[in-house]
């Protein structure tokens, strides 16, 4: 066992990398369940962008365009979930889960010619003078721009529910739809717009993982995160900042009890291995004693005649 | 209620109409642990599944089913296959074991055929290769080409075929190059791309120019390559979009003779239990080109150690070995039996940390 071999800076480093996906992914989610939509095709519409993303910035080369890519990839599939729950009414859980169901299997489709192939890379932001200071510069400030994207969108989905009229809007029609469509908003566009948004948000996380984080293309690989991020925004209790607390907790703690194992330390790997899951849970559980409840109208269906 | 009874009668029909059907065709069902595009091992079976329809032709129609998780869910998906008129079932995955003797005891005239495990029945056969053989090539080119000597270990599950890939490639290592080290780390998965990623990209940072992955994915193959300078090897596959570096070599797993001779003892009626182990030598387990960023000394001493193994001469097991704890195993010239090969559950001798239980 020798814990020098971990470096700390490295292992903080990828600890926010292994995140970003997780985090990309919730925080769309949360948006929609804020907008009382219950939306389990995460999964689906994250490897849809993960497919979308590597296919477009293989063919242009350019793995912004893939990002660009796999944002319209997400939002496109949601429109077969806009379609079926908000235009016919369908039950949300089936749908969203028929939504993962044709995503597996429509990205393992397109991805057929895309196995084995290098994408381009995207880069680290190098920014003069404080990329360069010791320890701060490489944990925060050499990553790829998209994981400040997730930073940023984390803040700035925070300040738009909290302080904005759109914000506002958004939540009357999670909490009660009825009550908000009698104040005259839209009820169904506006949950639209929110699906739409989680889609896209969904498909950059899944294109984090295929451009970034591997980087390959390789069928099923999103392996289950698009539940834990749907799993993260209940235990975040629907709010921006736990989600990133809970997703660089998960991340965090998935790498580090990797680093863990790879320095021979003498705790049993079994819990190692659940150490992420367990931690996570408990850590926003106790925060979640402040008793936010769901969207009161989450995964209810609206009509107008109601 | 008239309505339910309809519909009742219309799906007896149909099962009838396509029991009635597979009376003409032999009926091959395969059980996959991950998706046919893994790349690795999964990809491996499927494509030992085609070289039976193609073998076979209009006689044989296959059927599969990918990504079972291992548990009851593999049960739920072989009673199917089995109600489906399946005659053989191939159950490709260490974790499908129990799930396999359970199905197989409510289908008698079902044949099963399990990958990697140990417990047979009289309609169940085990076959599985000897990976080690080729565990044993990739630490001999491990031991000699790493720089750092600190070679990292993907593992998947703790389970005895993992663990004798991890001892065979550390004894020849080992035997190359005494001070290298091992790096194990469990991925608790056999497919997961960015965990395992993830588990490559940490054992490089914690200093590995080599990578051994016992994962189904080319994941670690990508991250190694976005590292630099690190070699990885093909497994199950022969992953050869990432020669010739950082894949220098790889196992390829070849499935497809061995699922042609038993969909050929269904057809003749004369299949029986076996307990399959094939190496190097009947062909079930292949060496992968060796690449040019091997030197050619190298890759010369790997292809005589691989030679020897498939003329028989050379066991990868070969004593003077001990056990992790210093106990003795093999003595000089002595050769490990399969049954402890089969049940392995301890590390050699400088293996470092504990296998978990």
């Amino acid at each position: 066992m020798d814990l020098g071999e971990i470096n700390p800076v490295l292992l903080l480093a990828s600890l926010m990398v292994a995140a970003t996906p997780l985090l990309l992914a919730a925080i769309g989610e949360l948006v929609v369940e804020k907008a009382g939509v219950l939306n389990l095709g995460v999964e689906g519409m994250m490897i849809v962008g993960a497919i979308s993303g590597f296919a477009i910035s293989v063919e242009t080369g350019s793995p912004w365009l893939g990002f660009v890519a796999a944002a319209i990839g997400g939002a496109v599939l949601s429109l077969l979930f806009v379609l079926l729950t908000q235009v016919a009414l369908a039950n949300q859980v089936a749908s969203g889960l028929a939504l993962t169901l044709f995503g597996l299997g429509f990205s393992a489709l397109l991805g057929q010619s895309y196995v084995g192939i290098k994408p381009p890379s995207m880069g680290d932001i190098h920014i003069p003078l404080i990329s360069d200071i010791p320890v701060i510069g490489p944990i925060l400030f050499q990553h790829d721009p998209i994981l400040y994207v997730g930073i940023a969108l984390t803040a700035a989905v925070w300040a738009t529910l909290k302080y904005t009229r759109v914000g506002l809007i958004l939540r009357a029609v999670g909490e009660n739809h009825d009550a908000a469509h009698a104040l005259g908003y839209k009820v169904i566009k506006i949950r639209i717009m929110a699906i739409l948004f989680g889609g896209a948000c969904a498909g950059l996380g899944g294109a984090y993982i295929s451009l970034i984080r591997v980087p390959q293309w390789t069928e099923g690989m999103t392996a289950g995160v698009g539940w834990i991020a749907l799993a993260l925004v209940v235990f975040a209790s629907w709010k921006p900042w736990r989600a990133l607390l809970g997703a660089y907790l998960f991340g965090g703690i998935t790498v580090l009890q990797l680093n863990l194992q790879a320095a021979g330390v003498a705790i049993p790997v079994e819990y190692l291995a659940m150490s992420p899951y367990i931690i996570t849970i408990l850590v926003l559980v106790i925060l979640s004693a402040d008793k936010s409840s769901a969207p009161a109208s989450l995964g209810r269906i609206f009509h107008a005649s109601h | 209620m008239k309505f339910t009874a309809v519909l009742a009668s219309a799906a007896m029909a149909l099962g009838l109409a396509t029991g009635a059907m597979a009376q003409d065709k032999t009926k091959v069902g395969f059980v996959y642990v991950g998706p046919v595009g893994d790349g690795g091992w999964t990809y491996e079976h499927n494509k030992g599944r085609l070289a039976v329809e193609e073998h076979f032709g209009d006689q044989v129609e296959t059927v599969f089913v990918e990504s079972v998780p291992e548990g009851p869910d593999a049960e739920r998906v072989m009673t199917q296959m089995a109600l489906e008129g399946a005659d053989l079932i191939f159950t490709t995955s260490f974790g499908y074991m129990d799930p396999t003797i359970n199905v197989a005891k409510k289908f008698p005239n079902v044949k099963f055929e399990h990958a990697t495990g140990y417990k047979t029945a009289p309609n169940v056969s085990v076959y599985s290769a000897r990976f080690y053989e080729g565990r044993a090539v990739q630490g001999h080119i491990a031991g000699k080409m790493t720089e750092s000597n600190i070679i990292g270990y993907i593992g998947s599950y703790p389970i005895p075929e993992v663990i004798r890939g991890i001892n065979s490639a550390y004894i020849h290592a080992k035997k190359v190059n005494p001070d290298v080290e091992f790096k194990i780390v469990w991925a608790y998965t056999w497919f997961d791309p960015a965990k395992e990623a993830d588990a490559a990209t940490v054992l490089i940072e914690q200093g590995a120019d080599v990578i051994l992955q016992h994962t189904d994915s080319t994941a670690p193959q990508a991250a190694a390559q976005e590292a630099g300078n690190v070699i990885t090897f093909g497994q199950a596959s022969d992953m050869s979009e990432y020669a010739p570096k950082p894949r220098v070599s790889s196992i390829i797993d070849n499935w497809a003779p061995y699922y042609i001779a038993r969909t050929q003892a269904v057809i003749d009626g004369s299949w029986e239990t076996v307990n399959t182990w094939d190496g190097i030598k009947e062909g079930m387990v292949e060496i992968g080109e060796i690449s040019d960023a091997v030197p050619a000394d190298v890759k010369e001493e790997a292809l005589a150690l691989k030679a020897a193994m498939a003329a028989g001469e050379y066991h990868p097991f070969t004593g003077p070995l001990k056990k992790q704890d210093g106990s003795d195993w093999l003595a000089e010239g002595e050769t490990a039996d399969d049954g402890t090969l089969a049940g392995m559950n301890f590390y050699v001798e400088g293996l470092e940390g504990e296998i978990p239980q």
